[in-house]
């Protein structure tokens, strides 16, 4: 079964390589380690969200590109995994072994729908 | 005697199919395509093909294996006809061809022909308990998947309205599917982690119909009856774990005090003042000798310790023969497990019985502070029974009416308004 693996960060904590944020080394060897597994469908890791740029539709205009940061975000993700395994509990063994799990982010685990 | 019709042997071979039988059947199917709504409704469509069909063809030697295969074909069907399902199934590695191609009859035929059916109850039991799913959900289901019972004695049992029933378990089936909880049973390095949570389940059935004063006395006794045969189910399905045969014994052996628990007004009896020529002799020898050879076994544990503890005060002629002394040790190793208020409540008595009720006053008074215990009856009725032992009257009168305070249920409040009545109006002593 197929799942998401979405590595969350927080805005307010250190970014990945700063001073007190996780060792980016530690993700390398995750990477390494869950490719290695043969479960990766797809996987990317995303710029940092004040570069993020937010398209939506407003009460005055239609179709509005705004660039960020955007105050209102306190969480992002980071960066996904899909993975393609038996089951949750699979899923959740390599979300804990993900240093995106580590003290100062989490690993959102979302099934990816069958549709 | 008249000769039973085909239909009326079609039913009573139906009938043959026991609730294990079923439980077995539908984890069997669940496994296989990953989907227990499926595992369900495809038992029953075969269970209705059955009596269609007996009745004229005659009933197959083995009807179990016969609804295993008619279920199987029905679930291939189904999961031909809906792409999206299917596609689900194979996600979760379901076997929709399968080994037996459903098109060959010949195969089909043999498969029926063979009465083996492989026993995937552990890996349902697995399931239905998983820690994601809420402890609510993993009773309902457990329940109603391996005790086979159906929704409604399942909202019955848990005094649960029969709509809000049903929507528990259908959101707990939901969840189950889109999670992707597996049906196969635990590899042996999960097994650690999810066999405890399994029997916890069983036990929190077990103390639902135990602990219960109020409703239908036979709801009550259904519930718990319900959690032994689970438990007794799940020793055979792990033959070796200290803690299941530990889990069994302890339910069988403080199930076997239940007649002299209430009196005839359904008044609670306390353990010092039951009858124990009522307590079931037959559950107490079988609870017993499990609880020794669990307590032999390498990876005895809470459920071990307990069922020691339950077989001390069912080897004791009466509540002052108990051998405290050895119970109070028991509930110190048990602090290695759970170290609970309610467990140092039970050491705090047991070494107060043992040793007098000077230090057991001592004991209890030094627990007061405990926020659990201070809103726990048992704990200010066996300071009442205490002081009382101390000739302490007024200090007992305080303490169950501390304890009527809290509330409860009404055959307990007459039980303690009664002990209240009964102190002596003598004056303190101490």
């Amino acid at each position: 079964m197929k799942y998401a693996l979405l590595l969350m960060g927080r805005i307010d904590d250190p970014l990945c390589g700063e001073d007190g944020g996780p060792d980016p080394e530690e993700f390398f060897a995750f990477d390494r380690e869950i490719t290695d597994a043969g479960v990766v469908v797809t996987s990317f890791a995303l710029e940092d969200p004040e570069q993020a740029v937010k398209v939506e539709s407003t009460a005055t205009s239609d179709r509005i590109a705004t660039p960020g940061p955007f105050a209102e975000v306190r969480e992002f993700v980071g960066g996904t995994y899909i993975i393609d395994v038996e089951g949750i509990d699979e899923a959740i063994a390599w979300a804990k072994k993900s240093p995106g799990s580590l003290p100062g982010g989490h690993v959102e685990i979302r099934p990816v729908a069958p549709y | 005697m008249a000769i039973p019709s085909g239909e009326e042997r079609a039913r009573a071979a139906i009938a043959g199919v026991d609730r294990d039988a079923q439980a077995r059947i539908v984890a069997a199917l669940a496994r296989r395509f990953g989907d227990l709504e499926l595992a369900e409704d495809m038992l029953q469509e075969a269970v209705i093909r059955a009596l269609d069909r007996w009745p004229g063809a005659g009933v197959p030697d083995s009807p179990a294996a016969w609804l295993t295969t008619a279920a199987t074909r029905g679930a291939i069907d189904v999961l031909r006809r809906d792409a999206v399902r299917a596609r689900k199934a194979a996600q979760l590695g379901a076997d929709i061809e399968g080994r037996s191609a459903a098109n060959d009859p010949a195969q089909l035929v043999a498969d029926a022909e063979d009465d083996v059916i492989a026993d995937d109850r552990l890996g349902l039991f697995s399931a239905c308990a998983h820690p994601l799913l809420s402890v609510e959900d993993r009773i309902a289901l457990t329940l109603r998947f391996l005790g086979g019972l159906s929704t409604v004695d399942v909202a019955h049992a848990l005094l649960v309205p029969v709509p809000t029933m049903q929507q528990r378990i259908s959101r707990a089936k939901k969840r189950i599917s889109v999670l992707g909880i597996r049906f196969a049973p635990p590899r042996r390095e999960e097994l650690a982690e999810r066999l405890p949570i399994v029997r916890r389940v069983v036990y929190l059935i077990f103390t639902e119909g135990y602990a219960r004063t109020t409703g239908d006395a036979h709801i009550r006794d259904d519930l718990t009856r319900e959690a032994i045969r689970l438990a007794r189910v799940l020793r055979e399905l792990m033959p070796g774990s200290a803690e299941t045969i530990g889990l069994l014994a302890l339910l069988l052996l403080t199930e076997a005090r239940r007649p002299a628990r209430s009196d005839a007004a359904g008044r609670p009896v306390a353990l010092a003042d039951q009858d124990r020529s009522l307590w079931r002799q037959d559950m107490i020898d079988e609870g017993t000798a499990l609880a020794e050879r669990a307590a032999r076994s390498p990876g005895a544990g809470a459920y071990a310790i307990q069922a020691a503890i339950a077989a001390v005060h069912a080897e004791a002629g009466d509540y002052d023969d108990t051998d405290w002394r050895q119970i109070a040790v028991l509930y110190r190793m048990l602090a290695a497990y759970d170290d609970g208020p309610v467990l140092r409540l039970g050491e705090a008595v047991a070494r107060g019985r043992a040793l007098g009720p000077e230090e057991g006053i001592r004991l209890l008074d030094a627990l007061s502070n405990d926020r659990v215990l201070s809103r726990y009856r048992p704990f200010h009725v066996a300071r009442a029974v205490t002081l009382e032992e101390l000739g302490r009257a007024d200090s007992a009168a305080a303490a169950y009416r501390a304890a009527l305070a809290l509330g409860g249920n009404g055959a307990e409040d007459d039980y303690l308004a009664e002990m209240l009545g009964n102190l002596s109006a003598s004056p303190e002593s101490a």
